[in-house]
């Protein structure tokens, strides 16, 4: 073990680089982000499924859907409510949550996840129709 | 055995330095083809396959070449190729991983590339050529390190191997087969619609990949104390040089099947490449140059005079490489595409980045290459002292 | 090597892998008695076997005739158009009879009207689709109705489908081509770079009950229908005239048939 100083070295700095994240921000929290909800989302109440849901697996969701709808050529969600949806993310999801800046990207920004839906999906289809 | 890789002269430092730099350009030039798309190369609408496709072809047959010197050795028991084999497999470790590269740096969506194993999909060619290829590199690592390994340990190697050592042969035939099975199974593309695909690719595999391999071990004599053996790069001589001929015998047979029943949709590609059609025809002067090259390479290696003297070996293994790589790696895949199936004529031509970015594959293949045989080397040269 | 290190190494090895037990068995025990939601077709869905397309080509005479119909179908799909032509992308085109017909039939003399008339070339939407076989990810499908479709999430950009179809009616996206859109429909998604694309014979119109956007432009100079339902227009058109279909001796079974 002759090299022992230059391996201890060697962690130090790797350790170093690797935590960087977390020492750099060290003592720092940034706040939360806080979602708006349009009023005609407000109005709704429930989204597709529960609040809870939604915000924890609305991926889950999407995907089912996007599976459904190219694949399988089925575009009806109804939900357990026996709610029919068209099941389409720019046509159904963004009717109501229109402000993808205040609501999507909000939370996708803070946890640095970067969806590519959007490099396909028209972002407010309403907009100019 | 990893310590050989990074012990060495200025000159071993120097190349790979060198090397690094070709990656180093490489990557940087992907980074810009990512972010703007396969649009930074020639390929269009019509000719949706390029230089990458076609040099991974080209390097999926220099993979299987290495066969050439296993197959003798263990299943003839050749002892002279006992000398060479290892660089033969370690070649086609390189060869494969310069493949894998190709294929990557081809997609126009890479992140998604697990797809391909997510959905596995039986039915698509394109599927079983990303099976056979990995499991080819498997082989070939594994094989390659353990009998390098026991050679080094003066034992023999472990049994186990043997059966590895036996499925590696038809896997070698296999790797370039499936490749071949990716152009010629598909309907109304005449050019590659014919059942000589797979062994005119074959055949142009075990005369290019056997000729780099001399090349290599011409080099490692002037470098390295170690000797592969002027009886072995004989013996690989005369594979080229069959191998080149039946290369050419098959090429030969296509132009006479197309040209006698004179179907259009067959001749009309041969004649793109080698007359040019409609007023189009950037390959022909590339076309007849590896058509002389390989006709070179037949005289050189076939006469023994000229075999078996250095010079003019040297030259012939040079020939036979650089006319299989055009006939392969240029005309074999546009010359698919042109005319397109619609009749048209759009010719496709490389462009400066994707060449760039084609370079920077080869730098990582010889990357490769050079720490393996560096190891390879270091172990035979250890043994012998 | 040490022995110790070697059974160090087994341990962390084993311990990494049972790990992994956890999330699998909590993914395989998920719960099945919840309240399941139910996925399905709108009520105006058509249906048929295999949706076939007959295009009357003697009530095309000119670039004028096909004009509007192109335009439409690129209009609605956000097809882009780009000055450079090598990433040309085109859903639906109309080109030469000998362009449309080569290899299957190559006539030295041809009746004038056909000679010069435009004929409207698509994806075939073949009963026996090579691109299908080509695809390693299924990107490219048959779906239950006959229709060859992309799901556009799934490719991976590899081109094989492209050197498969035999009709050049395939398109990929050598960039991102939302920049070179002119009008965006904004009901319709576009597309990302790297993705392979083609005609539908809009699948998202026939799921509205909406039969495709260049048969409702061609005002009836254009049959489409299910190709074994007896009763349907398609059917008959075909029936009733004598129609060919782009390189059949191939075996791919093309859904598209042409009155000539």
């Amino acid at each position: 073990m002759k090299d022992k100083r230059w391996i201890v070295t060697g962690l130090v700095v790797f350790l170093l680089i690797v935590l960087f994240p977390f020492w750099y921000n060290r003592g720092r929290a940034v706040p939360p982000p806080e979602v708006k909800l349009t009023e005609k989302a407000k109005a709704e109440k429930e989204c597709v499924l529960s609040r809870d849901y939604m915000k924890a697996e609305h991926m889950q969701i999407l995907d089912l859907w996007r599976e459904t709808v190219v694949r399988e050529g089925n575009r009806i969600y109804t939900n357990p409510k026996g709610r029919e949806f068209v099941m389409s993310l720019s046509n159904t999801c963004l009717d109501c949550h229109a402000n993808k800046a205040e609501f999507c990207d909000k939370c996708h920004n803070y946890a640095s996840v970067r969806p590519y839906c959007w490099d396909c999906h028209i972002e407010n289809p309403k907009e100019a129709r | 055995m990893l310590e050989f890789a990074v012990k060495g002269s200025k000159r071993y430092f120097g190349w790979m330095i060198f090397l690094l730099g070709l990656i180093g350009v490489g990557f940087l030039v992907y980074l810009r083809q990512l972010d703007v798309g396969l649009g930074i190369t020639g390929m269009n609408r019509d000719v949706s396959w390029g230089f990458y496709i076609a040099n991974f072809t080209f390097l999926v047959g220099v993979a299987a070449g290495g066969v050439m010197v296993v197959l003798p050795y263990y299943l003839h028991d050749y002892k002279a190729y006992g000398k060479v084999t290892i660089l033969g497999e370690f070649l086609a470790i390189a060869s494969v991983v310069m493949c894998i590269t190709f294929i990557l740096v081809d997609l126009g969506q890479p992140m998604r590339v697990l797809n391909v194993l997510l959905y596995p999909t039986p039915h698509s060619v394109l599927f079983w050529d990303t099976i056979v290829l990995n499991g080819y590199l498997l082989l070939n690592l594994i094989i390659g390190w353990n009998v390098l390994e026991a050679e080094r340990n003066g034992v023999h190697y472990q049994s186990w191997l043997k059966p590895l050592i036996y499925l590696s042969i038809p896997w070698a035939i296999s790797i370039h087969t499936v490749t071949a099975y990716l152009y010629c199974g598909l309907p109304g593309r005449g050019f590659w619609l014919t059942a000589i695909l797979a062994p005119r690719f074959l055949s142009s595999a075990f005369a290019s990949g056997p000729a780099l391999l001399i090349l290599l071990c011409l080099i490692i004599r002037r470098v390295s104390h170690f000797d592969p053996g002027w009886k072995q790069i004989q013996s690989l001589a005369v594979t080229v040089a069959y191998a080149i001929c039946v290369n050419v015998f098959f090429f030969l047979c296509e132009v006479f099947v197309a040209f006698y029943s004179q179907i259009p949709e067959h001749m009309d590609h041969i004649k793109y490449l080698f007359v040019g059609l409609h007023g189009h025809g950037a390959y022909v002067p590339w076309m007849w140059t590896a058509m002389a090259l390989m006709a070179l390479g037949i005289i050189l290696l076939v006469n023994p005079v000229t075999r078996k003297n250095e010079g003019t070996l040297i030259v012939g293994c040079l020939a036979v490489f650089f006319g299989c790589w055009i006939d392969k790696g240029l005309g074999m895949i546009s010359g698919g595409f042109v005319p397109n199936p619609l009749h048209e004529v759009n010719e496709y031509i490389p462009t400066l980045l994707e060449g760039l970015i084609t370079i920077g594959v080869y730098g990582l293949g010889f990357f490769v290459l050079t720490v393996l045989y560096k190891i390879a080397i270091g172990v035979k040269e250890e043994v012998r002292a | 090597m040490d022995i110790r290190r070697r059974r160090i190494l087994q341990l962390l090895g084993l311990s990494a892998a049972a790990l992994t037990v956890k999330p699998v068995y909590d993914a395989l025990a998920a719960d099945p008695g919840a309240a399941r939601p139910k996925l399905g077709p709108g009520r105006e869905q058509l249906r048929a076997k295999q949706w076939v397309m007959v295009i009357d080509t003697r009530r095309f005479a000119s670039e004028a005739d096909v004009e509007p119909l192109i335009e439409a179908c690129h209009r609605i799909h956000n097809v882009p158009r780009f000055e450079l032509k090598r990433w040309e992308i085109k859903w639906i085109w109309a080109t030469e009879y000998k362009h449309a017909f080569s290899g299957t039939s190559s006539d030295r003399f041809l009746a004038a009207a056909v000679e010069k008339r435009p004929f409207l070339v698509l994806c075939n939407q073949c009963e026996n689709p090579p691109c299908v076989r080509a695809c390693p990810t299924q990107a490219t499908f048959k779906r239950e109705d006959g229709i060859v479709m992309m799901d556009f999430h799934r490719c991976i950009g590899c081109r094989f489908c492209m050197a498969a179809c035999p009709f050049g009616a395939r398109s990929f996206n050598y960039t991102d081509p939302r920049p070179y859109l002119k009008h965006t429909n904004k009901l319709f998604p576009t597309r990302m770079k790297g993705v392979v694309e083609k005609c539908s014979f809009c699948a998202e119109r026939l799921a509205e009950g909406k039969r495709p956007a260049c048969v409702e432009a061609a005002g009836g100079k254009i049959a489409f229908g299910d190709l074994y339902d007896p009763s349907s227009e398609a059917h008959q058109w075909i029936r009733k005239n004598y129609t060919l279909r782009r390189k059949v001796n191939l075996g791919t079974e093309p859904a598209v048939y042409y009155i000539v």
